[in-house]
């Protein structure tokens, strides 16, 4: 029987009321909207037993509840009903399931369950094409399902229907064998598109080439037999680019240990040892994230992802899932770390661009809009991270629209953990495998294997997952609070990409060995293939060496703490990964082969240098109307609508907000101070600059580096306690010429991590972020993004009462510029206001630099510094208007005799050169601190007034600009007021 | 002997950890007790003299926030909670804690009708969570506001806005329980700019603000201007922001 209770608002919905407004958008003729909250039981119930649900869902004060009736109101001409799919994870739903449970005490069981769906009574005249247009757009056909009735069906059908949207698989679990024995031609064909069905259909990208094909026909020809399906699957997990960062491993060119090897890591190890006792590092590459020490009690974790392919899809699934996901990151760093701050960044394409472009040749499926896939995915990490409890302070927005193909969604973790609680994991032979959280279902098949291969229509649906932050709460609190400090595991690690194929086979490198019994991996519905329940990508879910003589306290601990804990097997020497389904044995593979049997496929670059057209920007006496301009660019502008949303104040550990100074303005740095008792803190940052990659990406990597670090020395950390992480996002890059671009961008985080001495613990690559699609006229496209790096910095502050904001503090303070100004704008954002690229990127001094920063750090100890911010995109000019507004206060500054050299004054005011910060002294502190920063370059240019005006003079001391605050607030927070 | 607090924790309410500290720093004793092992040992509630549910997200906020974590307490403590109250002893519900202190009917609980819902907590007028640091004003005598008149302290919540049907506000408004008000500006579109309640006795004390993150004189919004500001006045810089004081006043009722 299934039963529906439905429960509305007495009382004016604010979110009915924001559908409302959303829908007035699509179609003027909707006059009102009413929004009712659905709540499908599919279980035979007693009326007073759903009376008393349906009680304990309503609130009494403004709500109330139908049962099994449809409910009224006073005008409506449909009804659109929006749920969602058969097995999407379905939050509300278990909160409502639990709910019954504990209050009626009764257990759900077979094919009983609870789904939640909302349901839209529309007051418009509107006909049935309109208000299918409406409910289409209402949904993401990946994830979720509408219907809709006219208000004359719905009452004749005494409402909606009554729907539990089950999965229903008809497998027969059964295990193919597959015939490798074939022409290269349907090898590469299966490698490329998955293997058959017997329908025919094929089962989703392997991402595996015909040179790994062949490997693989290799290995099991001299085993003397055919691998079964399992076996193939698994081995595309672990071989995948996504797990095994196959174009960063390779040789390319003379390079024989790969870009990874000889850049990356040689620069940390280099580092290090000649850091001596003062490199912080604790664990560099090797675990879930980075760890460096944070003080003698303390060491502080970093981790940062990606979850571009699947945001693409579903940006809040995609989004979601990303942030909760490198939170395991840091659950599963060591023997688990504290999340406590969580970091991301977003790269879209302009959000006011329409969408024309398909997923297939017959137009049927379209890519998101930008808008959508902004909104979804800024959603997706709020839920994410504000569900969790973790804080949300640092991030970016960028934009550019060779993003609209694929966004990039960057998503990171900093997480503490106590040096006493730190061991060297290590899962040992008859240790138990124990998965604890979440249940497997379909969702995240072939995730891994997807995001190594370009969006196309191909592309697998069931890749889209939603997130469950408080599975996960439960889950972290347990293991971190209570299950680690009672040393119930040996080893614990992430189910990322791949799932448990990749986690169980990745521990098992401890042990070298282990035996999984597939059939005890609990399931969210029953029918599921040995393959899938294997690689499936289901979220929320640890995997744990539990020791057989721990177990049962271990198990007790997470009973107690309702999280699911379940024995899937043993952990062993034998060597080999083994894996049974009812005692039958379905995959034996050797550890080696598993884990390194895949072949090196050598690549050769090809050179690219691109010229562009030199920019024709005629001079301008006044600049008013081009800062202001500036200020309103995408990348430049006010992102405070994320600001304001991501909780940034739990935890209790901010320090540098967000939004800085009186004026609220988003600096480019956040620091949080994690342990009461300590006064040490620690800060984050980022640099990233995509607009320098066609250009030069040696510089554009020069200059992400540079960033990030000079936008943590800002806030007054010391160069010698800043680390590294790199995350490379790149296009196509099996092209030689992108790998050209790759490796120059590797040579860069080399040369300059060594200058700065600032090693890298930690990165993350995605190879292949390209959109392979159609046009509005059937054409086809390729859109790739732009290479971009993104390089995430963190330091540690010794002193928080050191730390410096960007806000300017008082009138009369003297107003300097630390650093060269050249001519360097190529790719900047004042040519890309004038619709250029240019040639000249800024070239980075990193000696100089370095020097500067080391002085600068001295006079912020001295507290001789009353603001500092970093000079970055948009040059001084954007960087005088955010430390004004900071601090509410005017400045009066002119451009004559710059450090460095520029002939221009819109070039002086927007250049892009590396290495400034402009800074704010109290005038006593004057003579003190130019003799600190004696050896570099500086020059006072003006200083702060009292009065709310940005005055600047050129270098003939004619005023360029003479803007109003209040004016430039105006446009600076203009551009997403509406988001 | 220092006051002892209970702190909840569990299905995701999430400032345990931190309003535990606030109440140490404040001369208190805190423990922080997981609802299922409450519910395994009930008892053990007597041990304490102030309860304290903190911030969260409890069950993600599903079916209303608040409402289920309300649920499970009246379900299974029901009545240890009701002799909790009858004692000269003080609760604190905290943003979270707050929305399943409403739920769960112990504010206002007009008339001492205990246990049954009176007021709402709706979603914010913009629909969306917000973050943030607002000035508030003190509005009634109770003991966890006890020499506050003014008091900054940041929110970060999507469902803050207070409701309740106009006989019901008349009443609270009579009974003078309304206990903090926005000043100057309302982020949420709360009736009368309520922030926070209390019962009648003024013991029980519901408030959407984080006092715990307003502990130290760095988590202010301002504090590297007032450093920089006492540093030209050369005077010391203070360690403690203004929060504490309601955890102080808290403890200090029972000493």
């Amino acid at each position: 029987m299934i039963n529906r209770i439905e429960i509305i608002s007495r009382i004016p919905d604010t979110r009915a009321e924001l559908k409302k407004n959303q829908l007035h958008h699509i179609n003027k003729s909707i006059e009102e909207v009413f929004l009712v909250d659905v709540y499908t039981i599919k279980k035979n119930l007693k009326l007073d037993q759903l009376e008393q649900i349906a009680s304990s869902l309503t609130n009494p004060v403004y709500q109330n509840f139908k049962i099994n009736q449809p409910t009224l109101v006073k005008k409506f001409f449909w009804g659109i009903e929006i749920g969602f799919l058969p097995g999407v994870t379905d939050n509300i739903a278990s909160t409502v399931k639990e709910i019954i449970k504990d209050q009626l005490k009764i257990e759900f069981t077979g094919d009983e369950g609870v789904f939640s769906s909302q349901l839209l009574l529309i007051n418009g005249r509107l006909n049935e094409k309109q208000i299918e247009k409406i409910a289409l757009g209402l949904i993401n056909p990946l994830i979720q399902r509408v219907y809709y009735k006219s208000q004359e069906n719905y009452l004749k059908d005494k409402g909606m229907n009554k729907v539990a949207p089950q999965v229903n698989l008809s497998s027969d679990n059964k295990v193919d064998i597959i015939d490798l024995n074939i022409s290269d031609e349907e090898l590469t064909k299966i490698g490329k598109s998955g293997i058959k069905n017997k329908d025919g259909s094929s089962r989703g990208p392997l991402a595996l080439d015909l040179k790994y094909m062949k490997e693989i026909q290799k290995y099991f020809n001299k085993l003397g037999r055919n691998p079964s399906d399992i076996e193939i699957e698994s081995i595309a997990q672990t071989w995948s680019e996504h797990c095994h960062h196959t174009i960063f491993a390779d040789p390319v060119d003379e390079i024989k240990d790969g870009l990874f090897n000889h850049f990356i890591k040689r620069a940390t190890v280099e580092i290090r040892k000649k850091k001596g006792k003062k490199d912080l590092c604790t664990s560099v590459f090797t675990d879930n994230s980075g760890g460096i020490k944070f003080d003698e009690n303390y060491i502080i974790s970093h981790k940062v992802e990606t979850h571009n392919s699947p945001s693409a899809l579903d940006p809040f699934g995609g989004a979601i899932t990303g942030i909760i996901g490198v939170n395991r990151d840091t659950i599963g760093f060591n023997m688990g770390a504290k999340p406590i701050s969580n970091y991301y960044g977003f790269c879209f394409a302009d959000p006011n661009l329409k969408p024309t472009l398909f997923r297939d040749k017959e137009k049927e499926q379209p890519l998101l809009s930008p808008r959508r896939i902004l909104d979804g995915v800024v959603a997706g990490v709020n839920s994410g991270g504000n569900c969790s409890g973790i804080p949300t302070p640092q991030g970016f927005l960028y934009f550019n629209n060779r993003y609209q193909g694929k966004p990039l969604v960057f998503v990171g973790t900093v997480g503490i953990l106590p040096v006493k609680s730190s061991v060297i994991k290590r899962a040992k032979p008859g240790d138990y495998i124990v998965v604890i959280g979440g249940r497997v279902g379909q969702d995240g098949i072939h995730g891994a294997t997807f995001s190594s291969e370009a969006l196309s229509s191909g592309s697998p649906a069931g890749a889209v997952q939603i997130g469950d932050p408080i599975t996960q709460k439960k889950l972290s609190d347990t293991v971190i609070k209570e299950a680690r400090n009672l040393h119930l595991y040996n080893s614990i690690t992430d189910n990322g990409a791949g799932g448990i194929s990749c986690s169980v086979a990745e521990m098992a490198k401890e042990s070298n060995g282990c035996l999984v019994n597939l059939e005890k991996v609990p399931l969210k519905y029953p029918g599921l293939e040995p393959w899938k329940i294997w690689i499936s990508e289901s979220q929320e879910r640890m995997t744990l060496a539990v020791p057989k003589n721990k177990w049962r306290k271990f198990s007790e601990l997470m009973i107690s703490r309702d999280v699911e804990a379940t024995i899937i097997g043993e952990f062993n020497d034998s060597n080999r990964c083994v894996v049974k389904y009812h005692k039958k044995i379905i995959m034996d593979i050797d550890m080696k082969f598993l884990h390194d049997g895949l072949p090196a496929r050598p690549m050769k670059t090809k050179l690219i240098k691109s010229t562009f057209k030199k920019p024709f920007i005629p001079k301008q006496n006044n600049l008013n109307d081009v800062l202001l301009s500036m200020m309103k660019q995408l990348n430049i502008a006010c992102f405070e609508f994320i600001s304001k949303q991501y909780d940034h104040e739990v935890q209790a550990n901010s320090v540098i907000k967000p939004l800085q100074g009186k004026g609220k303005v988003n600096g480019e740095t956040s620091v949080v101070k994690p342990i009461f008792e300590s006064s040490h803190a620690v800060a984050i940052s980022q640099g990233l600059y995509p607009s320098y990659s066609e250009i030069d990406c040696y510089q554009m990597a020069a200059a992400s580096i540079d960033t990030a670090v000079r936008n943590l020395v800002a806030a007054g950390v010391d160069i010698d306690k800043i680390y590294l992480l790199d995350n490379f996002c790149w296009c196509s890059s099996n092209d030689p010429q992108r790998l050209y671009q790759l490796k120059e961008a590797a040579q860069a985080c080399y040369d300059f991590a060594k200058i700065y001495e600032t090693p890298y613990i930690s990165g993350k690559d995605s190879m292949f972020n390209d959109f392979k699609g159609y046009d509005e006229k059937g054409n086809p496209v390729k859109i790739s993004v732009p290479p971009t790096l993104l390089i995430s910095s963190i330091g540690i502050i010794e002193d928080v009462v050191k730390t410096i904001s960007i806000d300017v503090k008082f009138p009369d303070d003297l107003v300097y510029i630390l650093g060269e100004t050249k001519e360097e704008l190529g790719g900047s954002e004042y040519f890309a206001l004038n619709k250029s690229i240019g040639n000249s990127i800024p070239k980075v001094q990193g000696q100089k630099n370095k020097k500067l920063y080391q002085s600068f750090y001295k006079a912020g100890q001295l507290q001789l510094i009353s603001s500092a911010i970093s000079i970055t995109r948009g040059g001084l000019g954007v960087a005088l208007v955010k430390t004004a507004l900071a601090g509410k206060l005017g400045i009066e500054v002119t451009l004559n005799d710059l450090p460095g050299k520029v002939s221009r004054n819109d070039f002086a005011l927007f250049s892009e050169s590396q290495g400034r910060i402009l800074v704010t002294i109290n005038p006593k502190n004057k003579t003190m601190f130019e003799k600190i920063m004696k050896r570099s370059q500086f020059k006072q240019i003006g200083f702060v007034t009292s009065n709310q005006e940005l005055i600047i003079k050129d270098f003939d001391k004619k005023t360029i600009v003479n803007l109003d605050l209040k004016n430039i607030e105006k446009n600076y927070k203009s551009t997403f007021k509406d988001f | 002997m220092k006051p002892k607090v209970l702190v909840l924790s569990g299905y995701g309410l999430n400032c345990e950890d931190e309003t535990k500290y606030a109440f140490e720093l404040a001369g208190g004793t805190g423990q922080i007790v997981h609802i299922n092992d409450l519910i395994k040992n009930k008892n053990i509630i007597n041990n304490f003299q102030i309860m304290a549910i903190p911030g969260g997200f409890a069950y993600g906020d599903d079916t209303g926030s608040g409402n289920a974590y309300g649920l499970k307490l009246r379900n299974h403590l029901w009545e240890d909670i009701s002799k909790f109250i009858l004692k000269d002893k003080l609760i604190i519900g905290i943003c979270n804690g707050f929305q399943v202190l409403v739920n769960l009917g112990l504010v206002p609980a007009l008339n001492k009708k205990y246990g049954e819902r009176q007021v709402a907590l709706l979603p914010n007028e913009s629909a969306r969570y917000i973050t943030g640091w607002f000035d508030l004003k003190v509005e009634n005598d109770t003991p966890w506001l006890t020499g506050i008149k003014k008091i900054s302290l940041p929110i970060a919540h999507g469902e803050g806005k207070f409701f309740a049907s106009d006989k019901i506000l008349k009443q609270i408004n009579n009974k003078n329980l309304i206990a903090l008000k926005y000043d100057k500006v309302n982020p949420t579109g709360t009736i009368q700019n309520i922030a926070g309640i209390t019962d009648e006795s003024k013991k029980i004390f519901g408030l959407m603000p984080h006092p715990e993150r307003a502990m130290f004189f760095t988590q202010l919004p301002n504090w590297t201007y007032i450093k920089e500001k006492y540093l030209r006045e050369r005077k010391l810089l203070p360690k403690f922001g203004p929060g504490l004081q309601i955890f102080k006043n808290g403890v200090n009722y029972f000493k």
